[in-house]
């Protein structure tokens, strides 16, 4: 169960998040897992919450953090800022297929009430770049539960918010 | 080297209306990871960004890291048409890379003829007695941006022509954004100052499209970047005496920067 707490300021109560990201199997001459991230954003399109990012960690050296700044929006937006690897948000990169992103150690801050969206970017080495975005209203009381599906990179994004009974 | 000093100042001189164009090109502008790397190509020609006339001198070239101190050059190297170098970026922050001239051009008449002469400050005394010398002293600034991690905001210098990214980051722009930059002189706003941009790989097009604004009062312009890419932007004032060394001098500053614009 992927399952967190969002600590909602006033209205109170927790909420549980699941998010599962599909990586498409791609026929090219060369392949590389791509990078991928994913955040909540407020309307004014900064960042309300990372949720995840899927880099090379394995490598000596920090190597893989070299490609970071090719999730161009993550970067520009929070990644730039933040001192990795982050327990809870850094994560390998995934083969084709669908996957639940690791939320249970992630400590996310409040969200409060208001319009959100949730945005994934995917980035490939000598490959393409996409971001699936799938905007969202959250009351803390009405659970949300969306989809969307990418073109090149990324296949279904699917996203539910639900709160705690 | 010094007919080579001479071609570079006469390119840098004439930087609008000659087709001539000085530029630095950085192969990324925003970088990640630990230590990151760049690399620098600089070039005086008509294309942009392809080097096909001119290799600017490697002493020109400095790097200045996010601390305003000086990082050491590596790998440099003058081609043909060319000049190249690297850049370590060991601290996270803004690297301002590329060069300033500073030279005083002097005209005069002897025996009815007309002379000139193009010189640093402190060879001046080679023609400051001649006879009705007139100077013309001209400055300019060829740069480009580098951040590794997250970006500080380049340190406005006080001389010469320049820009203050207070508002918008060198390093933060992206396609459909716009930009907003101060165009300063001596550190005070440049108003009514006419600002050239142009992107690259105009060499595969048959219009060179440029975007043309104008500084306001406050010496702010914005440019709205129609797509991503790599674009040059120019701009130059001319107007002002000053003296220099008791002779009076015409003033003229050249600003000259290259970024480059992601897709959003």
């Amino acid at each position: 169960m992927k399952r967190l707490l969002l600590l909602l300021p006033a209205a109170a109560g927790a909420a549980d998040l699941e998010i599962s990201i599909e990586i498409p199997r791609l026929q090219v001459a060369e392949y590389h897992r791509p990078y991928v991230a994913a955040w909540i954003e407020k309307p004014d399109r900064s960042v309300a919450a990372n949720l995840t990012v899927w880099y090379d960690t394995g490598m000596k050296d920090q190597e893989g953090e070299k490609w970071l700044k090719d999730l161009r929006q993550w970067w520009r937006k929070s990644g730039r800022k933040l001192d990795l690897p982050i327990d809870g948000l850094s994560s390998p990169t995934r083969p084709a297929g669908k996957h639940p992103v690791p939320l249970d150690t992630l400590e996310l801050p409040a969200l409060s009430e208001g319009q959100y969206t949730l945005v994934v970017e995917a980035s490939r080495e000598v490959g393409g770049r996409e971001m699936v975005r799938i905007p969202f209203a959250w009351d803390g009381a009405q659970a949300v539960e969306q989809k969307s599906t990418g073109k090149s990179e990324l296949g279904e994004v699917t996203f539910a918010l639900r709160p705690t009974p | 080297m010094k007919v080579h000093t001479i071609l570079l100042a006469a390119a840098l001189a004439l930087p609008t209306a000659s087709a001539h164009r000085f530029w630095i090109v950085p192969s990324s502008t925003v970088l990640s990871g630990e230590e990151p790397w760049v690399c620098f190509d600089a070039a005086v020609s008509n294309n942009l960004f392809f080097p096909n006339h001119h290799a600017p001198e490697l002493e020109a070239f400095s790097a200045t890291g996010p601390d305003g101190k000086i990082v050491e050059l590596q790998n440099g190297q003058v081609g043909k048409y060319r000049t190249t170098f690297d850049l370590p970026l060991a601290t996270p922050g803004t690297y301002r890379v590329g060069t300033v001239r500073a030279l005083l051009f002097a005209r005069w008449e002897e025996n009815g003829e007309r002379q000139s002469w193009r010189g640093p400050a402190d060879r001046l005394d080679e023609v400051k007695d001649k006879p009705g010398v007139t100077l013309m002293d001209n400055s300019s600034r060829v740069e480009t941006f580098v951040t590794a991690g997250e970006p500080t905001t380049p340190a406005v210098l006080g001389k010469g022509l320049e820009i203050d990214f207070t508002e918008t980051h060198p390093n933060d722009l992206f396609a459909g954004e716009t930009a907003s930059f101060t165009l300063l002189q001596d550190g005070k706003p440049a108003s009514g100052v006419e600002v050239t941009v142009i992107r690259g790989d105009d060499r595969y097009r048959n219009e060179v499209g440029e975007i043309q604004v104008t500084t306001d009062e406050t010496g702010s312009f914005q440019i709205t970047w129609p797509e991503a890419g790599r674009y040059w932007l120019n701009t130059s004032v001319e107007g002002g005496t000053r003296e220099i060394s008791g002779i009076p001098a015409s003033v003229r500053s050249a600003y000259t920067a290259t970024f480059e614009v992601l897709p959003e």
